[in-house]
C-alpha cells in the first residue's frame, strides 16, 4: 500500500500502457482520476480538477513528437506546484532543459517506461517527485556522467563529488547513496558539504534540489 | 558534347595523305557502314511500307488505326539499330536514346521526332544512294582487275573505253585499277562519313536535353534520398508504436507479476524474464536510435550530435553552433556522418579524444570530424560512410577523408544549407 494515496491524471496515448499503468497505480492504492490521450486533453483535466500528481507520456498525438513535454511546460506555468513526471519510451540528457527550465518549485521526475515494470522502484520515485525532489533516470545520469564538462561550475568537483551528485540527481538520500557507493554516511555528508561549497549554494533548504539542478543544467 | 566531337573523324583521313587513306582502314569501315547501311535502309523501307501500307488499307476496321500509330515507334526501333551502327565510323562514344519513353507509348520529345525523320529519309533514299556506290565502286574494281581474263572472252565496256582482247586490257587493268581503288576509297569514306555524322548530329541528344535529363535524375536522386528518409521515420515509429510498447507493456506485466507470485522458483523465474525484457527494450532501443534518432527529429543536429558523442568510451569534443536547422536531409546525412565517423574512431583509429566541429559557412554545412589517432583511414568500400559519400553525392555534397599514417585523421562533410529540387 502506497504512503498516502495520491489523486493522479494521466496521460498516455497507447491503451495497452495506460490500462498497465493504471492496474499498476491503482494496486498501490493510489487514483487514477483522470486519463488523457493527448496533450489538449491533459491540460483541460488538470485546469478542471488540479491533482496531487500528474504523469506524462512525451511522445503524443497529434505530432508524436515531444507534445507531452510542452503539455508538462504549459502546466508548470499555470501551476507551479505541481508535481510532474514525465514518461518515455526513450529518455536522453538533451530533454532535460525543457523540463528544468520550465517555472515550478514542485518536484519533476524524467522515466524511461521500463522503470514502471520495477514497481517499487516506480512508486518510490513517484512520492519522491510528490515530495518535491527531482528524480532523473539513470539512463540520462548516465549520460550526464560521460560528457566532459571542461567548464562551469561542475569542472570543479572530484570524480567521487560527482558520483555523489549523480546520486542525489537520482533521487536518492545521503543514507541511500553510502549505500551505493560503500562508505559511511558522514562521508556522504562531507561530499555533499564540499558540493554544495563548491557550486556555492547558499545555506537555504532548497540546496540539494539547487544542486541537482546545476548539476543536471551542467 | 558539342556536335564536333560527333563527327567521324573519317574526315581528316579524307583530308590527309591519300596514299595513307587508301592504306588505312577507313575504306573498310565505310564499305561495312554502306553495305550494312543499305540492307537496314532496305528492310526499313520495307518495313514502313507494310506498315503503313496494311495500316492503312485496315483503317475503316480501326485496327489499322492502332497500326498507323506504330509507325513511330517503327522509327525509333530503326534509330536504335542505327546507333548500333555509329561505332563502325564514329570514335566517340555512342550517342543512346534520350527518350525515356516506355515502348508501348508513342514518343513525342523533340529528339524522338528527328531519330523517325532519320529513319524516314534512311528507308526512302540514304540506302539507295549507299547501294548504287557500292555497287559501282566494287563493280569497277573488280572488273578492271580482272579485265584481262574477261576480255580474252568477250569484249569489256569499260566507262570509255571498249577492250578487245587481253593486250589491251593489261595496260588498262595496271592504270584503272589503282585509280579505281583511290577514287573508290574517297568515294566511299567521304559517303559514309557525311552519312555517320548526319546519323551522329540527328541520333545524338542535345544539349539542351542533356542538361533537362541532368536536372531530371538529379531531382529523382534527392527524391530517393527523402524516400529513404520517409522510409526510415516510418520504420521507427512502426517500431515505437508496435514492438517497443508491447514490451513495455510486458515489463509492467511481469512487475506486477513480481508482486503477486509467492517466494519461490516461480519468482525467481519471473524475476528472469523481466531481466530478459528488460535487457530485450534496451537493444530495441539501439536499434531503433540507428534507424532514425528521436532527438534528431525532436531537438536538431547540435542535441543529436552530443547524444552520439556522451555515448562514446573517449571524450569527445562537440563544437556545433547553428542558427537554424538546415533542411532534414542535410541534417539527417550531417548525423549519419558523425555517428558512422565516430563509430570508426572507436573501432580503429586507437585515438584518445575526438572532436566534431559544425558550422554555417555562406550557403554550405561545413562538418569536421577529427580525432587523434593513428591514422591510415578511408573510405573504402564495405565501410559504412561509402554509404554517405551516396548520399551527399546526391545532395550535391561531398564527403573526404584525410588520415596520413600516424594521424591525425579529419573526416570533413560539405553540403548545400539548401536543397534545390
Amino acid at each position: 500500500m502506497a504512503r498516502r494515496p495520491l489523486r493522479i491524471v494521466l496521460a498516455e496515448d497507447s491503451a495497452l500502457l495506460r490500462e498497465g499503468l493504471v492496474g499498476i497505480l491503482e494496486r498501490a492504492g493510489h487514483e487514477v482520476v483522470a486519463s488523457a490521450t493527448d496533450a489538449d486533453e491533459l491540460i483541460a483535466a488538470v485546469r478542471a480538477d488540479p491533482p496531487d500528481v500528474v504523469i506524462t507520456d512525451v511522445r503524443m498525438p497529434p505530432g508524436h513528437s515531444d507534445e507531452g513535454l510542452r503539455a508538462a511546460a504549459a502546466i508548470r506555468e499555470d501551476l507551479p506546484t505541481l508535481p510532474i513526471l514525465v514518461l518515455s519510451q526513450y529518455v536522453a540528457d538533451a530533454y532535460l532543459p525543457a523540463l528544468m527550465d520550465s517555472a515550478g518549485t514542485a518536484g519533476i521526475g524524467y522515466l524511461l517506461k521500463d522503470r514502471v515494470g520495477r514497481v517499487a522502484d516506480f512508486l518510490a520515485s513517484l512520492d519522491q517527485v510528490v515530495d518535491g525532489q527531482t528524480v532523473v533516470d539513470p539512463e540520462v545520469v548516465r549520460q550526464l556522467l560521460t560528457r566532459r564538462s571542461d567548464d562551469g561550475p561542475l569542472a570543479a568537483l572530484t570524480a567521487r563529488e560527482r558520483e555523489v551528485l549523480a546520486l542525489m540527481a537520482e533521487g536518492r538520500t545521503n543514507g541511500s547513496i553510502a549505500e551505493a557507493l560503500f562508505v559511511s554516511d558522514a562521508a556522504v555528508r562531507k561530499h555533499v558539504g564540499s558540493i554544495f561549497a563548491k557550486l556555492d549554494l547558499g545555506d537555504d533548504n532548497d540546496r540539494r534540489v539547487s544542486a541537482v539542478l546545476t548539476y543536471l543544467r551542467g | 558534347m558539342t556536335s564536333a566531337t560527333r563527327t567521324s573523324s573519317a574526315w581528316s583521313a579524307v583530308g590527309g595523305n591519300p596514299v595513307r587513306l587508301v592504306l588505312s582502314s577507313w575504306p573498310w569501315r565505310s564499305l561495312l557502314y554502306l553495305l550494312t547501311g543499305a540492307v537496314v535502309g532496305l528492310v526499313s523501307f520495307i518495313g514502313f511500307f507494310v506498315t503503313i501500307g496494311v495500316g492503312v488499307l485496315t483503317a475503316p476496321l480501326i485496327i489499322g488505326l492502332f497500326i498507323l500509330g506504330g509507325v513511330p515507334r517503327l522509327g525509333a526501333m530503326i534509330a536504335g539499330l542505327e546507333r548500333r551502327r555509329l561505332p563502325v565510323m564514329l570514335e566517340e562514344d555512342v550517342a543512346t536514346d534520350v527518350s525515356d519513353t516506355p515502348w508501348w507509348r508513342t514518343p513525342r520529345d523533340a529528339a524522338s521526332w528527328r531519330a523517325l525523320g532519320y529513319a524516314v529519309l534512311l528507308a526512302l533514299f540514304l540506302w539507295v544512294v549507299d547501294a548504287l556506290v557500292v555497287v559501282l565502286v566494287v563493280t569497277f574494281v573488280v572488273v578492271s582487275l580482272i579485265s584481262p581474263l574477261l576480255a580474252h572472252y568477250d569484249t569489256v565496256g569499260m566507262l570509255w573505253w571498249q577492250l578487245d582482247s587481253t593486250r589491251e586490257a593489261v595496260p588498262f587493268a595496271i592504270i584503272a585499277t589503282p585509280v579505281g581503288i583511290v577514287v573508290g576509297a574517297y568515294a566511299l569514306t567521304v559517303l559514309a562519313a557525311a552519312q555517320s555524322s548526319l546519323a551522329g548530329i540527328l541520333l545524338s541528344p542535345r544539349e539542351e536535353e542533356l542538361e533537362a535529363r541532368v536536372t531530371e535524375l538529379r531531382r529523382s536522386r534527392i527524391e530517393l534520398v527523402d524516400a529513404f528518409e520517409t522510409e526510415r521515420k516510418r520504420i521507427e515509429r512502426d517500431l515505437h508504436d508496435g514492438v517497443q510498447q508491447r514490451m513495455v507493456a510486458l515489463t509492467m506485466l511481469l512487475g506486477r507479476a513480481e508482486l503477486d507470485v509467492p517466494e519461490g522458483e516461480g519468482l525467481a523465474l519471473v524475476r528472469q524474464a523481466h531481466s530478459e525484457a528488460e535487457a530485450a527494450l534496451a537493444d530495441l532501443r539501439e536499434v531503433v536510435r540507428g534507424v532514425h534518432p528521436r532527438v534528431l527529429t525532436d531537438l536538431g543536429l547540435a542535441a543529436a550530435i552530443r547524444e552520439v558523442a556522451d555515448r562514446m568510451p573517449i571524450p569527445v569534443r562537440v563544437d556545433v553552433f547553428l542558427d537554424e536547422r538546415p533542411p532534414p536531409q542535410v541534417e539527417a546525412a550531417a548525423y549519419f556522418v558523425v555517428s558512422e565517423g565516430l563509430a570508426n574512431v572507436a573501432k580503429h583509429s586507437r585515438a584518445r579524444s575526438a572532436a566534431i566541429h559544425a558550422r554555417r559557412s555562406g550557403d554550405s554545412l561545413v562538418l569536421v570530424v577529427t580525432d587523434d589517432g593513428h591514422g591510415g583511414a578511408r573510405l573504402g568500400e564495405g565501410t559504412g560512410l561509402s554509404g554517405l559519400v551516396t548520399r551527399l553525392d546526391a545532395l550535391g555534397g561531398t564527403l573526404s577523408v584525410t588520415s596520413p599514417d600516424g594521424g591525425p585523421t579529419e573526416l570533413r562533410m560539405e553540403s548545400p544549407w539548401h536543397v534545390d529540387r
